[in-house]
């Protein structure tokens, strides 16, 4: 059996893999683009209600960005995968769908790539098939009581595919508060289970507050100048949602929703769903730190002067949190009827026969170098060069960088050669 | 023109082992594995005397320098002798200890000069729970509240911050927030 050869092999054609495609088209560099699906692939998995946390103008990739009359909406799911098909006819990308990697491992010179249309070989490979392929579900999940739903968000369709009943959201960063605010404005009552968040307004001083991040240069942070980067690789996503009324999605707006807020899921034992006391301390530690990076736009606002805030600064009043939140709640009594997990996601790399997992089934990199494995590459990743890295904006530049990383190894190796 | 020099703060915690430590157990996550013990010995009445030494830690025994005995009994309203703190009042003097702790670990990693720290602890509490007197009365506390008095080089939201942080990564305030699996039995 043959093998394809080419010259590097991109995992994913979401943004990030067509924004290395772009790159190494400039570079000259012969390169497919692997999809187990068709362009923009995870967007098509997603619930329909599901917008971008970003504005239209913050789209921008090597060469493509917003034209549109919008640009501070938020891209419904059509519109992003549009959006990306778009760009990868317009660069060109020799993308490959419908063929799913099943194998990657190395070989004397480089790789091998078996999809379930062929096998590829190659002599770098770029990871960029997404952090978010499977939705993380506590182990303490097996301990749910018969008659509960248990869904991901990866299952969920919109509030109304949902049964009648009341519905337990686990976990309150950007998914669960979007899902928690959609479900209760279904009719359904709603509870939230919280644990460490981040608070964020979506407008602040009359502008984005992705604009703010992007002008102060919050985003542009990079990974070897900021003191604890394992923490920063961990922060839970940002409390915000791209509603068209860009209405906020805080606990304070949960709430008055009537959402009714609990802490962290601690246990499930005899059939009741156990919360930690922490919720006035987890609501504390996200009001002082949303705080201190208005404070720093404030700052930043003041430095870069007349025109750039539109509003005077403001401060959003303190999470409310009731004196004696409930502690448990009998999931026998009927209740709750759904148990959604907001719990995160993560990546599934159960194809990659390439030892640089690390014990949490991370890959260990540099910047998105896999050091371990020469000519393998990771892009996508949170803060992986930066603090935008996972973000469409962040993977132009991430890809860019990498791309010169990769050239110069070619080159590197030619010489030798 | 005054030099700003680099600001001297000791609060007596080392800082630089603590994450000496941290950096280490990140490699080597066995040796992260701790074992806390207690021994008690029932003297009479409701008087017990709890004894801590040796724990388990970095990957073997581990010893206080000197053994601790703490003393609990009840007061004379509940008809006992009073030789010691209650034992509902020692988990409110761990949750004080370890906040503390906390506080003064952050302030010093956060260059915050601490001057004062005190901490006042109340846990409010239903007997009727423990006396059997209504099921649907709990027996432990129904809410712990701690105020801190901090004076320090700071500005209130700093502090505010150093309490907050210090509750996120304080064990006995999980133990206290979180269920916790307890096996008791017999020899």
């Amino acid at each position: 059996m043959g093998f394809l050869r080419t010259t590097v092999v991109i995992v994913g054609a979401g943004h990030a893999g067509l924004a290395m495609s772009r790159c190494l088209a400039e570079r000259a560099i012969d390169h497919v683009v692997l999809e187990r699906g068709e362009v923009a692939n995870a967007w098509r998995t997603r619930w329909p209600s599901l917008r971008l946390l970003t504005p239209n103008w913050q789209s921008r990739l090597p060469g493509f960005g917003y034209a549109g009359d919008d640009p501070d909406g938020y891209r419904s799911l059509p519109q992003t995968i549009d959006f990306l098909e778009r760009y990868a006819g317009y660069i060109g990308a020799p993308v490959r769908s419908h063929t799913a990697v099943t194998s990657v491992r190395r070989t004397e010179d480089g790789y091998a790539v078996s999809t379930t249309r062929g096998e590829w070989r190659c002599r770098a490979v770029v990871l960029a098939s997404g952090e978010c392929n499977v939705a993380n579900v506590p182990a303490l999940a097996a301990g749910l009581p018969a008659g509960v739903a248990s869904l991901t968000p990866l299952e969920y369709r919109g509030a109304e595919a949902l049964g009648p009943g009341g519905v337990l959201v686990v976990g309150a960063s950007a998914t669960g508060v979007q899902l928690a605010d959609e479900i209760r404005r279904s009719g359904r009552p709603v509870t939230l289970a919280v644990g460490e968040h981040i608070r964020m307004p979506r407008r602040y001083r009359g502008r984005d507050i992705q604009w703010w991040m992007d002008a102060a240069g919050i985003l542009d942070q990079r990974y070897d100048e900021i003191p604890d980067l394992e923490r920063a690789r961990n922060v839970p996503s940002l409390q915000l949602a791209g509603f068209p009324d860009g209405r906020a999605v805080d606990l304070n707006a949960l709430t008055a929703l009537g959402v009714e807020l609990v802490g962290r899921l601690a246990a499930l034992r005899d059939g009741k769903a156990l919360f930690s006391g922490s919720l006035a301390n987890q609501a504390a530690l996200s009001d002082l730190k949303m705080n201190r990076l208005l404070d720093a736009i404030d700052d930043w606002a003041l430095r870069a002067g007349r025109g750039v805030a539109l509003e005077p600064p403001r401060r959003f009043a303190p999470t409310r949190i009731e004196a004696s939140p409930r502690l448990s709640l009998d999931l026998r009594r009927g209740a709750i009827r759904t148990v959604l997990w907001a719990t995160g996601f993560r990546p599934d790399y159960s194809w990659l026969h390439v030892p640089v997992l690390d014990r949490k089934g991370r890959i260990r990199h540099d910047g998105g170098v896999v050091t371990e494995s020469p000519g393998l590459y990771l892009l996508g990743a949170p803060f992986l060069r930066r603090r935008k890295s996972a973000l469409i904006d962040g993977a132009g530049a991430d890809a860019r960088e990498l791309s010169a990383h990769l050239a110069a190894r070619l080159a590197d190796r030619r010489l030798a050669a | 023109m005054t030099t700003v020099a680099e600001k001297e703060v000791n609060n007596g915690v080392d800082v630089a082992a603590l994450l000496g430590a941290r950096e280490a157990l990140t490699q080597a996550p066995e040796g992260a594995k701790f074992a806390w013990r207690a021994s008690c010995k029932w003297m009479d009445g409701t008087h017990s005397r709890v004894a801590v030494k040796g724990f388990h830690g970095l990957g073997q025994e581990q010893s206080h320098r000197t053994e601790f005995s703490f003393d609990m009994d009840h007061p004379e309203i509940f008809a006992s002798q009073d030789n010691g703190a209650t034992p509902v009042e020692m988990v409110l003097t761990g949750l004080a200890g370890c906040l503390t702790a906390g506080v003064a670990a952050v302030a010093q990693h956060r260059r915050i000069q601490l001057r004062s720290v005190t901490a006042t602890l109340e846990g409010s509490m239903d007997i009727r729970g423990i006396l059997g007197i209504d099921p649907e009365v709990r027996n432990g506390f129904d809410g712990i509240r701690v105020r801190f008095h901090i004076d320090a080089d700071a500005t209130r939201e700093e502090i505010e911050a150093l309490v907050a942080q210090s509750q996120k990564r304080s064990a006995v305030y999980d133990i206290v927030t979180n269920p916790t699996n307890v096996t008791v039995s017999v020899a």
